[in-house]
């Protein structure tokens, strides 16, 4: 078990609501960016003497840009029907940490600025200056939201906490006041082109290395290639892919799938990044910023496609936003939808009886499935609703022999979030991420001991990343998460090319620099 | 003409006028604001009519709400039903002739009074009783509860028990129509009703009861699911790409 300086929460059989235990999480708070990290995303490097005035003015700018934020500022009545659906509150007792009392903490301010009622009577309707001490509230409690939605499914009015959170970030960005680990990452991805910060000849080199290893195992020449001009399909995903376990046996998997799809594709190493921690600060400009790099490679690769790997909060921006950011895609194949991503693309090849898998493969584990929340409440797959439930899940089914699900309550849209995601995964929030974690474990634990489940599948970056490090807390093993294209890698027949005997190098081949990747503690 | 009858006729205008005026304004402030980005909480209707059939389970049932918690959803039901049936009950005193529909639901909207003080007490007591609830309440939340029980009981009131001459009252919210003051029966109940039901439509655009308009600008529930099939641009980002 890992070590904690922290009580690490119990796992029950019957989950409970905790009783209300003010400032149990007013410690916690993610590292400040340097100057240095400010910079490059265009936000001022400090707090300014009039932080206050900047601060107030940017929340009247973000209301007469965002709806949602107009809307959901004026709009709770205090119901307490999301009291008890976040994560974080589940697994820290914090009130702050209820959907309701993270809005609070701008509905407060918003009341005090920007309402009749907060002007006149502050104490009456909860409203509050914007001081410094309620700032640092906000910069605590507002990187204690996964940005998740789960409580946007229960309010009888939608109130989107991400939205709220979102726009806090922005706000506090827009003074000086940024989160290290989003903003230096995004500084990453704007000069190296991934979070990671790999560069191109690391890549190549490592999915050169992938090819060997596919080869010794299989004996078949499954290609994994990058920077190709005129590919069919532009691969777009997230970093953590190319580098680290049980992410790079998905990269494997994908790249199996699209050989016996016979079709030609292409990574890409400008583009080389699926996630968008744009959209976690709530920075529209840096959202689309990141965004434009896969319109520049998609047009520079003239490729007729794109597919994103697995990744959840970059498949929201990918499926809810690509089209707004970027778009429009009316110079890629018009018979696809753009993008697409590659549970649909390998679903669609198993629909159509292209694929042989061998089950017994995965005899060795029996599978759960994890619905990644930007997944499940922030995108769709297929053309029906609800199909990015079903799709992976048909995935897992004719490919594994064993699948049970977890409880109905903590599955699909009402799915909890792994406790890492909207920015969070950062270790000077390891107390946060065990704790937000809880929920989802104990929903693992009750289906391991029900079911003799031994894995569970997902497809986001951020989950596998958050559990291979949060299950050894709750007395589990980090390799309990695999990645769903792990799964589809293990059991799926391959088919051998003619040239499959012969040892040669191919063709495409490129001089390898011998830079090596800098050496990153965190996969993202 | 009495004093009284001149202050509630004037109460009534300025009351009538804050909250059209008021609801107007949040209303256009809520239309003229862009939803800049395609947010509906999913699974999402991926049609127009499969997103009014969403909003309509929304404003009838509640449907989010029972997902989130039975208890809050059968208080609120209760009450909002209640209070929208003693709201047609209550046209007819606004009307001449009374429409037959209105006509038709006059007994049911008399007992739809108890409903809706039912419902406000069980709301009411979770405020209490509920620990998460009892931290996010604020004074005016406890107020407005208060307001509307005490609208509805003394209007039961004046139903089952100290009957207020209603034909006076009708005579009087008709004459405001044509500026026509006729005067209204010095009852305390009546004018205690009154005086808290022109508080009501004052405070409305001011406060959390803007989650009734709110509710059908929420884009997690009012859009479409088709952001790959359709680009939606809102014009300030649109001002973006002309850089």
């Amino acid at each position: 078990m890992a070590k904690a300086t922290f009580v690490v929460p119990a796992l029950r059989q019957y989950p409970q609501v905790p009783a209300v235990t003010p400032g149990t999480m007013a410690h916690s708070a993610p590292f400040v960016a340097k100057p240095e990290f400010q910079a490059p995303l265009g936000f001022p490097g400090e707090l300014a003497d009039d932080w206050q005035a900047q601060a107030i003015a940017k929340m009247g700018e973000l209301l007469g840009k965002y709806r949602s934020l107009r809307v959901y500022m004026d709009s709770c009545v205090k119901c307490g029907a999301c009291t008890d659906k976040c994560h974080y509150f589940l697994g820290t007792k914090d009130p702050k940490n209820m959907p309701v009392g993270r809005q609070d903490l701008m509905r407060g301010v918003y009341r005090r600025y920007f309402t009749l009622a907060g002007r006149i009577a502050p104490k009456l309707v909860g409203a509050t200056d914007f001081t410094k001490e309620v700032l640092d509230d906000w910069y605590s409690y507002f990187h204690q939201c996964s940005q998740c939605r789960r409580c946007s499914v229960f309010c009888p009015y939608g109130i989107d906490t991400a939205e709220i959170s979102m726009a806090a970030r922005e706000i506090m960005d827009s003074i000086g006041v940024g989160q290290k680990y989003c903003n230096e990452i995004i500084g990453k991805v704007y000069t190296i082109g991934n979070n990671l910060g790999l560069p191109g000849p690391a890549l190549r080199d490592t999915l050169e290395g992938l090819e060997e290893d596919v080869y010794d195992e299989t004996g078949v020449k499954v290609r994994y290639p990058i920077d190709q001009v005129g590919a069919d399909i532009l691969l777009v995903t997230p970093s953590a892919d190319f580098f680290a376990e049980p992410h790079v046996d998905g990269l494997i998997g994908y790249g199996k799938v699209f050989h016996e799809a016979g079709v030609s594709w292409t990574l890409s190493s400008y583009a080389s990044e699926a996630a968008n921690f744009g959209m976690f600060i709530g920075s529209y400009e840096n959202m689309r910023r990141i965004s434009l790099r896969i319109r520049e490679e998609a047009i520079r690769l003239k490729v007729k496609r794109i597919i994103f790997g697995e990744c959840g909060h970059a498949w929201r921006v990918a499926y809810s936003f690509l089209n707004t950011l970027a778009g429009p895609w009316d110079f890629l194949d018009s018979r696809y939808p753009v993008p697409q991503h590659i549970c649909e693309f390998t679903y669609d090849l198993i629909q159509q009886g292209k694929l042989t898998f061998d089950k017994t493969q995965n005899d060795d584990k029996i599978l759960t499935y994890h619905d990644s929340c930007n997944v499940a409440r922030g995108s769709r797959m297929g053309d029906q609703p609800g199909g990015q439930f079903d799709i992976p899940r048909a995935i897992i089914k004719a490919v594994c022999n064993q699948f049970y699900d977890m409880d109905e309550d903590t599955i699909r849209k009402r799915t909890f979030c792994c406790g890492g995601g909207g920015g969070l995964l950062t270790d000077d929030l390891m107390e946060l991420r065990v704790k937000g974690a809880q929920p989802r474990v104990e929903a693992l634990n009750n289906v391991m001991q029900e079911k003799g489940v031994t894995h569970m599948a997902a497809i986001c970056a951020i989950c596998k990343s958050q559990f291979t490090k949060v299950l050894p807390y709750y007395g589990m093993e980090m390799d309990q998460i695999v990645s769903l294209h792990q799964l589809v890698s293990n059991a799926i027949v391959l088919t051998p090319r003619e040239d499959d005997e012969d040892d040669e190098d191919d063709d495409d081949s490129q001089a390898l620099d011998d830079d090596d990747s800098e050496s990153v503690d965190e996969a993202a | 003409m009495s004093f009284l009858t001149g202050l509630y006729a004037f109460a009534f205008y300025f009351a009538a006028l804050v909250l059209v005026a008021g609801l107007t304004w949040k209303v256009v402030q809520y239309a003229r604001t862009p939803a800049p980005l395609k947010i509906p909480t999913t699974p999402a209707p991926i049609t127009n009519s499969g997103v009014v059939l969403r909003m309509t389970r929304e404003v009838v049932l509640f449907e989010s709400l029972f997902r989130g918690n039975k208890w809050t959803w059968i208080f609120s039901w209760i009450f909002h039903f209640g209070l929208f049936l003693v709201t047609l009950r209550h046209l007819r005193y606004f009307m001449d002739p009374v429409p037959t529909p209105i006509a038709f639901i006059q007994p049911f909207g008399i007992y739809a009074g108890f409903a809706m003080v039912l419902g406000l007490a069980g709301l009411w007591a979770r405020r209490f009783l509920v620990d998460r609830v009892r931290y996010i309440s604020s004074p005016s939340d406890h107020l407005i509860l208060g307001l509307l029980v005490l609208i509805g009981c003394s209007g039961i009131l004046m139903s089952f028990v100290v009957h207020t001459d209603i034909v006076s009252v009708k005579a009087f919210f008709l004459g405001l129509y044509s500026f026509d003051l006729q005067p209204l029966p010095a009852d305390p109940l009546l004018l205690l009703h009154l005086f808290l039901v022109a508080g009501l439509m004052i405070i409305f655009p001011f406060s959390k009861l803007l989650h009734a308009p709110g509710l059908f600008f929420s884009p997690t529930r009012n859009q479409v699911d088709n952001p790959r099939e359709r680009r939606h641009l809102a014009p300030w980002a649109a001002r973006l790409e002309q850089r």
